[in-house]
């Protein structure tokens, strides 16, 4: 993988924004080297703030710090992170606390560290607040543009990051949209909807599938709350088959919310590739082939799906 | 703050009782023992020290006050009402559907309340954030918060007497946060000291590197003194232990888990109101003992 990964990414808007707003402050808990907030350190060090390896306390803070006006970004690894789940349900949701909750290493795509460290579920603990939209970019420009709209977002929100690297899919042209999902590649068999790190996959399966006669619709998910229902039920509409694609737990993702909202709003054929089990150690490239989110599985998937 | 007038304080704390008792009472539920043992504490805060505008509840310059032990939110919505966040009659809608006094603090129903509490470990990380958030504003402004033994028990509890003491530093230590620790020894289901005891606790605080001040919570005085002493210390904040009894007031809920988190009915609520004020029933506590009454006839 050549492109930055949207930890990366985020670390480097960070800095850009944090030289324009002083409101911005970092909270880590002994993970900012990996949260990519070092660099953030290292030029504000007065708004940089390391708890130490105590994630409850450290969103409690941020929780404080964004109830006295500041914007405060609470980072580290998605499990860990939502992994406190009852600290943002209150102090950050409840309390409508505007705090940016950044969870990065989501996903089997982390590889070798095995699955304590993978944000498999993080999606969708969040998705069960009222109040906390959840972006995921997928390449260096939507993670840029979402981490300057973060800032803006008057209430708490959550950003879903990648550690592997991402390759581009966005023009440079590219505008981030709150709440609106893109459009990456048209067609007329089937929508795919792809979120974070698979969006690239979900390409390339497009072109594959291309070969084979199916013109598969990508849309870019990200934001995957709220669900931008008018994009996809255009898409959908058209298509009349829709697959979901996201490095998440089968479970309370974007699957379940596209599955929820096609159920009610209009009922279409569907298939969610996801996370089905725990994740496990090994190569990126081995995983994503063994739980079907690299642009073979994709592909399978669909052409599986559309009987073909 | 220097002379105050303790008279006075305690006045409006049997009033406090009195209404904690009533509230609860018309809710059919809550928790009266922790919201009498904090009542004493409460009241000096609210009346002799939060520098607060009830016209304007997100006053950027106002002191925060977080009550950690959500649990006991009745005696801070009695503190409330006599600060006139709103009228007192209000407190009778606690735990009722549309009311704004939810059975735990609610920020967003209620302006006022600072954070939502009653998860028990939350509202002293939040503090610290406050008080952190206000060095780095450069505003003068204090964070106090009232946290429960029980709650203690909390890991994230101890994440945050951890860090308070060494955030900040060089120039931001949070010498403007008061933690004070409602010490009256019974949880939900006993004694703390057979549950899980905090004992040594000023030792820990202090190997901690809080500074740690230990008060009667009941003596207005005592807790005044120490709030002096917490702003007057520089460069570290301060632990107040405040040795409480649990249902104070009251005799037949002084020191009984019983009495954590049950509603007493009518007849007891109004047995009880009468111990709290005595022989003869003052004039401003009649209507609301005719009320219970009446509740119990009902």
């Amino acid at each position: 993988m050549a492109g930055k990964a949207s930890r990366a990414a985020f670390g480097e808007a960070l800095l850009e924004l944090g030289a324009k707003d002083e409101r911005i402050v970092t909270v880590d808990a002994d993970l900012s080297k990996s949260t990519m907030t070092g660099g953030f350190g290292k030029k504000f060090p007065d708004r940089h703030f390391n708890v130490g390896i105590a994630e409850s306390g450290m969103i409690g803070l941020a929780a404080g710090l964004a109830l006295t006006g500041h914007v405060p970004f609470a980072c580290s690894f998605a499990c860990f992170l939502v992994g406190r789940f009852e600290t943002i349900r209150v102090s950050v949701a409840y309390s409508d606390a505007p705090v940016k909750l950044v969870g990065t290493h989501v996903g089997v795509a982390i590889g070798e560290d095995g699955y304590t460290q993978m944000g498999l579920e993080d999606m969708a603990c969040l998705r069960a607040l009222p109040n906390i939209p959840i972006l995921q970019p997928a390449d260096e420009i939507e993670t840029r543009q979402a981490v300057a709209y973060a800032v803006e977002h008057p209430g708490p929100i959550y950003l879903r990051l990648t550690r592997q690297g991402l390759e581009p899919v966005h023009e440079a042209s590219y505008r981030f949209r709150f709440g609106k999902a893109d459009v990456l590649r048209p067609g007329h068999d089937v929508t795919v909807l792809a979120t974070g790190g698979t969006v690239w996959y979900a390409l390339e399966a497009a072109k594959a599938l291309a070969a084979e006669g199916i013109q598969a619709e990508v849309v870019n998910v990200g934001t995957v709350k709220p669900l931008d229902e008018e994009t996809i039920l255009r898409s959908a509409g058209r298509t009349g088959h829709v697959v979901t694609v996201e490095d998440h737990s089968i479970s309370g993702g974007l699957g379940s919310a596209v599955a929820e909202m096609l159920a009610e709003l209009m009922p279409t054929p569907l298939k969610r590739i996801g996370v089905t089990t725990f994740g496990e150690s090994g190569d990126m490239k081995g995983l994503y082939a063994k739980h079907g989110l690299d642009a073979a599985g994709i592909t399978a998937a669909v052409r599986k799906f559309l009987r073909r | 703050m220097a002379n105050p007038d303790v008279a006075k304080l305690e006045t409006i704390a049997r009033e406090g009782r009195v209404e904690i008792l009533r509230m609860i009472t018309h809710a059919g539920s809550g928790h009266p023992g922790g919201s009498l043992s904090v009542i004493d504490i409460l009241a000096d805060l609210y009346f002799n020290r939060l520098r607060l505008d009830p016209a304007r509840p997100q006053w950027e310059d106002r002191d925060r006050f977080i009550l950690s032990k959500g649990h006991c939110v009745p005696a801070q919505y009695y503190c409330m009402a006599k600060r006139g966040f709103f009228p007192m009659d209000r407190v009778i809608t606690l735990r009722k559907l549309g009311s704004p006094l939810q059975g735990h603090p609610d920020r967003v129903a209620l302006p006022g309340i600072e954070a939502a509490t009653g998860s028990l470990g939350q509202g002293i990380s939040v503090a610290v954030g406050m008080a952190l958030g206000l060095k780095l504003a450069g505003k003068a402004a204090r964070v106090y918060c009232v946290l429960g033994d029980g709650e203690t028990q909390e890991g994230q509890v101890w994440e945050s007497l951890m860090s308070a003491p060494k955030l900040g530093g060089p120039d931001h230590h949070l010498d403007n946060l008061c933690v004070i620790l409602d010490y009256n020894g019974i949880q939900l289901d006993g004694f703390v000291k057979k549950i899980l005891d905090l004992e040594p606790i000023t030792e820990k605080l202090k190997a901690f590197a809080w500074a740690v001040l230990e008060v009667n919570g009941h003596d207005i005085a005592q807790v005044d003194k120490a709030l002096d002493q917490a702003e007057a210390n520089k460069g570290v904040p301060t632990f107040i232990v405040a040795h409480t009894v649990k249902g104070k007031g009251v005799s037949f809920m002084e020191n009984d888990p019983e009495w954590h988190g049950k509603a007493p009915k009518p007849e007891e609520a109004v047995r009880a109101i009468r111990e709290v004020v005595g022989e003869p029933v003052p004039q401003w506590a009649q209507p609301i003992i005719a009320e219970l009454s009446a509740l119990g006839k009902k």
